[in-house]
């Protein structure tokens, strides 16, 4: 039976803001979990989830594992090296045959946009998106929102800019969808060769100066440049990325107040972030990390069925 | 050999005919005869031993052509044979396609041309032309030996599939292609800023995450190319046009009386981006789908004939190919059996066009254009004549296509318009 977000995670643009409160209320009471020296509640008992890699992943990937097994459950991690992938077999093929091995659950990471979804219309187990193309990252979006709530309570008219490589991000899509739907203003700031040209359509502010982001926002969440923009001739070096779009600590000085600063990792310090805001006292990129296990158990608590309600008796190892 | 023809008189009673290509538009018989048209309009008597086709309150019209297939043969005979390409055809109304030689090998020399041509024949469903491709191996370097190829029966030349990227290559061939009166037809892609695409940029593409195909993309190559035919004086042909920008550059060349003809495909004159949603991969196709505003001036260029023909691209891939990652997936949808249902409800019963215009646009024009026989009942012309109903409802069943594919955004819709009876040289190859 379908739990409150129904069988599938596949992105924060089909859920409503119930649905992402509901996620959000849920993973308060599972983060205290990880703070015991005995890290495991029996709640996902006799489950059994596949982590299914087809796209390099460290943090995503051990921060899912960690969510699974702190629920009890049994987890199979699958990379695409190494499995039949690498020998062409496709990605229907390869859930048909997941699924007869009858399992409950499967986490994807995927380099094609839409491949979640996908795989969800073909099987019947639980489908959470750990990242499909540059389409959404919804975990992350979750995890960025659970960060800013800590902080700020509610989201309501608050003020958020994603830095960076919009185009090429699901992270951004994810954060643009959640913001907006829990009533936060959202802006983006980044090189115009990396915001898709229909942005602004999407709802959100475009800045083409960090400077104005800086000067408009509560928080910033910097987006990872990856060196392959370059390479691809979307700007011209690195360098002159970190001059005009960097999020330097001199520029941060110049806010009218103290903006919070977020990454999704992994950093490119000295290029899209500098090391003295990163490791500074307005940075929660680790609180990013920490949250991130706790959304995960949410998630995998409610697609299973789990009642919202018993949550916190869930905490204690009764539900 | 040539294509079969029927061996019995077939007389075709009561329809109304209407045939552009002699201003005609009345109720009256048709009588075929030895593979040709004996006599059309009027009352006619049935001749001994004569086949009759009651026609009353259906439209009998000069067999409508699509100069733009995909047949896959030679290649991929299991997405599609020539034979079950033909046989699509005239279970859409379609008496004769013009095949695109994206084939494996690519139909660049006259023994291609020649098989495809025979396939044609030996099925005797619809009447086969093949195109050659405009350069060896469709690579864009080397003319392909087109003087040979039209001796052989291709009656047209194009990369379709790819962009000639060289604008060099692209004028000689439209220099060299005028001494053999064949249109050079061109796939307008300008890689450059396409490649990786997989759907129209826009607002939908900035919702999937997709990397998306502007529409300058297409448009940078139709201004090259109706510049270069103004140079050269050669016949450039621009296929599958989907946008409002290439609607306009193609009206302001024919202003200018530039030897430029264009076609439209059923699915952009329809569909939207919006199908996409979901990563929809039957509605993956390049040209992709573009937006309302696209729709219309397409619809537009039809109706005021900028845009000149009314074709499918009838692309079949296997449901296997299509069943998979939306960036992954091939381009194209299959289209033969669908376009007179879409043409008649998107076009002549929103009020864009008239019963004459599309039956120009599906047959007499095609002929014309691409200098083929057919497309008209005067009498001496080919027997080849397609019966419909303008106003019949049908829903769109992708599994009784004719043809082996079934990659259609198109299957349970209901259209108003349908194909009764396909006739080919006198025969009845198709009826509903």
């Amino acid at each position: 039976m379908p739990g409150p977000l129904g069988k599938d995670l596949l992105g924060l643009a089909p859920l409503s803001a119930d649905q992402i409160r509901l996620v959000l209320d849920t993973a308060v009471p599972f983060r205290e979990i990880s703070e015991r020296t005995i890290k495991k509640v029996p709640t996902l008992r006799g489950a059994t989830i596949v982590n299914l890699f087809f796209e390099a992943s460290t943090r995503t990937r051990i921060s899912f594992e960690f969510a699974e097994k702190r629920l009890s459950a049994d987890t199979v991690n699958v990379a695409a090296a190494g499995s039949s992938v690498s020998k062409g077999e496709t990605l229907v093929d390869t859930a048909r045959n997941l699924e007869a091995m009858k399992i409950d659950m499967v986490v994807i990471r995927h380099s094609a946009s839409g491949a979640a979804r996908f795989l969800a219309e073909r099987i019947e187990s639980n489908v959470i998106n750990a990242g499909d193309g540059t389409n959404e990252h919804p975990t992350q979006g979750l995890l960025d929102m659970l960060t800013l709530r800590d902080r700020f309570g509610d989201l309501a008219g608050r003020k958020i800019c994603i830095v960076g490589d919009v185009l090429h991000s699901r992270v951004a899509r994810s954060n643009i969808w959640g913001l907006t739907k829990l009533g936060a203003e959202v802006a983006v700031c980044g090189p115009r060769s990396l915001l898709p040209n229909a942005i602004e359509e999407m709802g959100v502010t475009v800045f083409d100066r960090i400077e104005q982001a800086i000067e408009w926002a509560d928080a910033l969440n910097v987006l990872r440049l990856q060196l392959e923009r370059m390479q691809a001739g979307y700007i011209p070096s690195l360098r002159e990325y970190n001059r005009v779009f960097g999020v330097t600590s001199a520029r941060l000085e110049q806010a009218p107040r103290d903006l919070l600063i977020l990454h999704p990792g992994p950093m490119n310090r000295g290029v899209e972030i500098d090391s003295d805001v990163a490791d500074g006292p307005h940075s929660v990129i680790l609180d990013q990390v920490t949250n991130g296990v706790a959304v995960r158990m949410a998630v995998l608590y409610l697609l299973a069925g789990g009642k919202p309600e018993l949550a916190e008796a869930a905490k204690k190892g009764n539900a | 050999m040539a294509h079969p023809i029927g061996t019995r008189d077939l007389l075709i009673k009561g329809g109304r005919i209407i045939d552009p290509s002699q201003g005609l538009d009345a109720v009256g018989d048709v009588l075929l005869r030895n593979g040709q048209v004996e006599a059309c309009g009027g009352s006619l008597g049935t001749p001994d031993g004569a086949e009759v086709i009651d026609a009353t309150g259906l439209v009998v019209a000069p067999g409508f052509i699509d100069v733009h297939v995909h047949l896959r043969e030679p290649g991929r005979e299991d997405v599609e044979t020539v034979a079950s390409g033909a046989h699509s055809a005239v279970a859409g109304g379609i008496t004769a396609v013009c095949g695109m030689p994206n084939t494996k090998p690519v139909t660049d020399n006259q023994a291609v041309v020649s098989f495809v041509k025979r396939q044609g024949e030996n099925a005797g469903y619809a009447r086969v032309y093949p195109y050659g491709a405009i350069s060896v191996g469709q690579k864009g370097e080397t003319l392909a030996e087109i003087a040979e190829m039209v001796g052989a029966g291709a009656v047209a030349f194009s990369d379709d599939g790819k962009p000639v990227e060289s604008a060099q290559l692209m004028r000689t061939a439209l220099e060299y292609a005028r001494a053999f009166n064949v249109p050079i037809a061109e796939h307008c892609e300008d890689m450059t800023l396409a490649r990786g695409g997989s759907m129209n940029e826009g607002i939908m593409s900035a919702k999937l995450g997709l990397k998306g195909i502007p529409a300058e993309a297409e448009e940078i190559y139709v201004i090259r190319d109706i510049l270069l035919a103004k140079r050269t004086g050669g016949h450039i042909h621009l296929c599958h046009l989907s946008t409002k920008g290439s609607v306009e550059l193609v009206r302001w060349g024919k202003e200018r009386g530039i030897n430029v003809t264009a076609e439209v495909c059923s699915h952009h004159i329809s569909l939207t981006e919006d199908a996409v949603d979901g990563y929809n991969t039957n509605a993956k196709m390049n040209p992709p789908l573009r937006t309302a505003e696209d729709v219309e001036a397409l619809q537009q260029g039809v109706a005021d004939g900028t845009i000149d023909l009314l074709v499918t691209d009838h692309a079949p891939h296997h449901y296997d190919e299509k069943e998979r990652e939306f960036a992954d997936a091939p381009n194209g949808i299959v289209g033969l059996e669908t376009a007179l249902g879409v043409n008649c409800t998107y076009l002549l019963h929103r009020g864009i066009i008239t019963l004459s215009q599309l039956v120009d646009a599906m047959s007499c024009k095609q002929a014309k254009i691409f200098r083929l026989p057919g497309g008209s009942l005067a009498r001496g012309g080919l027997a080849d004549v397609t019966i419909f109903d303008p106003n019949r409802q049908w829903t769109c069943d992708p599994t009784r296509f004719k043809s082996k594919g079934r990659n259609t955004p198109y299957g349970g819709h209901t259209f108003t318009g349908q194909a009764l009876h396909t006739i080919v040289g006198g025969r009845l190859v198709f009826s509903a």
